[in-house]
């Protein structure tokens, strides 16, 4: 029997600490043992998850990122919330390849990573009201 | 005698913590000792730009040798400078690893560039 676990983090919008939710989200799921690819997939949809609040939500202004982390049983559930300006068309939004900022050479795969690495993906936005992202991925075989 | 010193602007290698480059004639080969995310991304974006400007390069070697973890920030810093180049040049990866191929052929990147793998890479 694996104990739950609870992690929060709260961090500046900065893209150095892009990394630094990578490394907390990988260290955090080690108590479940995950494979290389797991760990790989952990951390790429963490980090889709914290630059989009990072470029899109603060538009690469001044904000707050928060990223739970929660482990019920051989389940890991990441929250990546931030209160930036938000979004009317959640579904568009994760179209593959849709951007807003396209100048800036946001490749539009974003969402679809998050969905191909994670086990379940939900998002909840509105207009001026923040981003919240939520994924949730199995860690190893029943 | 000195050696030639050359600017800033027209030097034939440049070393940074996070990447390295040499320009030969029209080709940079550019290889980068971190996670290729958005942040890196970023500035490397502005590098190579200014020396696609200034020293009209239009093959771009990518040496992944030292990336073991890439997102869609580095799809986008490859899809863009290839649009860049795709008229006179081409783009490379070499040194791929498992973890940044994934990525590479999630994205479709492998049908536009020359990907080579890492040897020997363990995992």
């Amino acid at each position: 029997m694996i104990e739950n676990n609870n992690v929060e983090l709260l961090f500046e919008a900065k893209s150095e600490n892009e990394a630094f939710a990578r490394v907390v989200a990988a260290a955090f799921v080690t108590y479940l043992d995950p494979t290389m690819e797991e760990l790989q997939d952990i951390k790429t949809a963490v980090s889709e998850a914290v630059t989009n609040a990072i470029v899109h939500g603060y538009d690469n202004g001044p904000g707050k990122v928060r990223m739970r982390l929660k482990g019920i049983q051989n389940q890991v559930i990441i929250e990546v919330h931030d209160d930036g300006i938000g979004m009317g068309n959640v579904a568009k939004a994760m179209e593959p390849l849709y951007t807003t900022k396209p100048e800036q050479e946001r490749s539009g795969m974003g969402f679809s990573f998050m969905e191909a690495f994670m086990d379940d993906l939900r998002v909840a936005s509105a207009p001026g009201k923040g981003t919240t992202v939520l994924m949730r991925k199995k860690i190893g075989n029943d | 005698m000195s050696r030639q010193i050359n600017t800033t602007d027209e030097q034939d290698e440049i070393q940074h913590m996070d990447y390295i480059y040499m320009v030969n004639e029209d080709k940079l080969i550019i290889r980068m000792n971190a996670e290729l995310d958005h942040h890196l991304a970023e500035e490397m974006r502005q590098v190579i730009d200014d020396v696609i400007d200034k020293r009209g390069v239009t093959h771009i070697v990518f040496d992944f040798t030292k990336v073991d973890f890439m997102d869609s920030a580095g799809i986008g810093l490859i899809m863009g400078r290839y649009k860049k180049v795709m008229d006179k040049g081409d783009i490379t990866i070499i040194g791929v690893r498992e973890s940044v191929k994934r990525i590479l052929l999630i994205s479709g990147l492998h049908k536009i560039v020359n990907i080579y793998e890492l040897k020997g890479q363990e995992a």
